[in-house]
């Protein structure tokens, strides 16, 4: 109480430091909102925007997405709307295949962590969670060297010469996707009952019945959670893709790089807003899938 | 193959050995040949080639230490401006009354999270070019006659890495705040504590795991950015990721790529032993 008083009695140099505080702390969450929306509104308004400057709006116009659409793209772009529809459907193909094996790789380790004690177990426990912090760039040319040094051997001892294409991208995107799908699933484990596993042997099941039975369609939400953002990653991944790709398996990201290097057209801001809605309505599917699947369960 | 399945779940080994081994090789060996790399001479066409030298680390920690260290400073500066940024923040949403509120304010952090990196960092392109955005609403306005350079600046390289791991800091230390219960202010405060006690001495305790993870989380992928200062910083801007990348094109020098990121590694895994080193004091307290 004592204290209390002395706090109101204090100077009002201290109190209209308060108050500026009190101000700070109001202007942060606007100021945070309109530094994170303010460039992806900017971008998207400028794609409709009637001259090419990215300084003033003159107009409405749709011409920049019927240029892409009619593949009518200048030269100096090197867009042509053939090519990024072949990206995209790489990437999925990527994204497909990685994902698939990571799914099944992930959610194996992930059970034995869970379950399991082997000597070993917390080393191994570390390794899987070193993928997702390490940067990138330091993963992505860590494969390249280790695919390179890998291609002379088999050239060396075989004679055949083997490049990087879509199995290099495949393997790097296994190798990271791998860590986030054991995270989701272990995590689904953790929340699990043990003794429902229990009561399926008692009753009688064998460990493989008990597994198909009981275990699986318990982390079945996990296992599909773990899977869609493993692909989300795979199709959104451009630093190791870019390090590992070959001749002629452009993903999207990486097409989608060599635009934004090249200048500021109206015709990427549109290809820029196209993916923005596209990445928002797959994310938008997938956590809807998620929501339903952890409801019914 | 039930057996080889009892087994399995009996002591796990065998259902993790897969894994183990894939990870052994596409993950573990490749960073071992880094490292071996990281250590032989230059030979043509930038490859690596015997004898063993230590000349790459010299020049590392030589002429390129100003990159090095510009790397960590920008880092550095990156998480605190996250931080100063993502605190009040993660408090102003965990505090709305008002459940669907809360959730819109928090989906307004997370929502420009979903589009692809480069499209975000591709943004500030516009927003900072001296025919951008910023440079002709200010031409407008009469503040200035002359574009500002912002574009191809380590401002525009901090910008850019706050913008694009921002909700790294805010979302844990959201997390941190579902969880603190606020009765402890008023405890503290019935107690005599006045504002900046209560929160030097309670709430910023109490929230130290979510401060931590988002620092972690903001701080290792800033040092090894890549695209931010590539698409922002141009040459004034460079860090050390675009260094490493520089050494894979045509006149590259792998093993100095290597040497490079071996370096970068250390950095990461002594702010990562920080960061434990933290939590454990933390949970001691």
């Amino acid at each position: 109480m004592a204290q209390a008083l002395i706090n109101e009695g204090a100077l009002g140099r201290n109190r209209r430091v308060k108050r500026l505080g009190r101000l700070c702390l109001w202007l942060n969450p606007l100021v945070a909102y309109f530094f994170l929306w303010a460039p992806i509104l900017v971008l998207v308004l400028f794609s409709f925007n009637q001259s090419k400057s990215v300084a003033s709006f003159t107009g409405f116009t749709l011409k920049w997405y019927s240029n892409i659409l009619n593949n009518v793209v200048g030269a100096e772009s090197a867009f042509s709307t053939e090519l990024m529809l072949n990206a995209f459907r790489n990437s999925l193909f990527v994204g497909a295949i990685a994902t698939a094996i990571a799914t099944v790789l992930g959610t194996m380790i992930a059970l034995s962590m869970a379950r399991g004690s082997f000597p070993g177990k917390r080393l191994l426990d570390g390794l899987l969670f070193l993928p997702v912090v390490i940067p990138e760039i330091t993963q992505a040319i860590s494969l390249a060297i280790f695919f390179k040094v890998a291609f002379d051997w088999i050239h060396l001892l075989s004679g055949e010469r083997v490049f990087p294409g879509f199995h290099t991208i495949i393997m790097a995107h296994v190798t990271f996707n791998i860590s986030y799908v054991a995270i989701v699933v272990r995590a689904r484990l953790a929340d699990m009952d043990p003794t429902l596993e229990e009561a399926a042997s008692d009753l009688g099941a064998n460990p493989w019945q008990t597994f198909w039975r009981v275990t699986f369609p318990l982390i079945l939400p996990g296992v599909i959670a773990g899977a869609l953002l493993a692909f989300t990653l795979s199709l959104d991944d451009f630093v190791i893709t870019f390090f590992t790709s070959g001749v002629g398996t452009t993903t999207l990201p990486v097409f989608v790089y060599g635009l934004l290097k090249l200048t500021v057209t109206p015709e990427v801001n549109a290809i820029s807003t196209i993916m923005m809605l596209l990445s928002t309505f797959l994310i938008g599917i997938s956590l809807a899938l998620q929501g339903r699947g952890a409801s019914r369960s | 193959m039930s057996r080889w399945f009892r087994r399995s779940q009996k002591d796990g080994s065998l259902l993790a050995l897969p894994t183990a081994l894939w990870l052994l090789v596409f993950f573990v060996l490749p960073l071992v040949i880094v490292l071996g790399v990281s250590l032989m001479s230059r030979g043509r066409g930038g490859v690596a080639q015997m004898p063993l030298t230590l000349t790459h680390y010299e020049r590392t920690f030589g002429i390129f230490s100003i990159i090095l260290w510009r790397s960590i400073g920008l880092a550095g500066l990156t998480t605190v401006l996250c931080l100063l940024v993502g605190y009040p923040l993660a408090f102003f949403i965990s505090t709305r009354r008002r459940r669907i509120v809360q959730q819109s304010a928090l989906f307004l952090v997370i929502l420009p999270f979903w589009t692809n990196f480069l499209i975000r960092t591709y943004a500030w392109r516009i927003l900072l070019g001296e025919e951008g955005t910023i440079n002709g609403v200010l031409r407008a306005l009469g503040i200035i006659g002359e574009p500002l350079q912002l574009l191809n600046t380590q401002f525009a390289v901090l910008v850019g890495l706050v913008y694009g791991f921002l909700p790294f800091m805010a979302l844990p230390i959201f997390a941190s705040v579902e969880r603190f219960n606020f009765r402890y202010v008023d405890a503290a405060q019935d107690l005599g504590a006045n504002e900046t006690r209560t929160f030097l001495r309670v709430v910023l305790p109490l929230t130290m795991p979510g401060v931590l993870a988002g620092c972690a989380l903001v701080f290792i992928p800033s040092v090894g950015a890549f695209v931010t200062p590539d698409l922002l910083g141009g040459t004034k801007g460079l860090m050390i990721g675009n260094l490493i990348n520089n050494q894979f094109g045509g006149s590259g020098n792998m093993p100095l790529g290597s040497a490079l990121s071996i370096v970068m590694m250390a950095v990461v895994m002594l702010s990562l032993l920080v960061y434990v080193f933290g939590n454990r004091r933390g949970a001691g307290l």
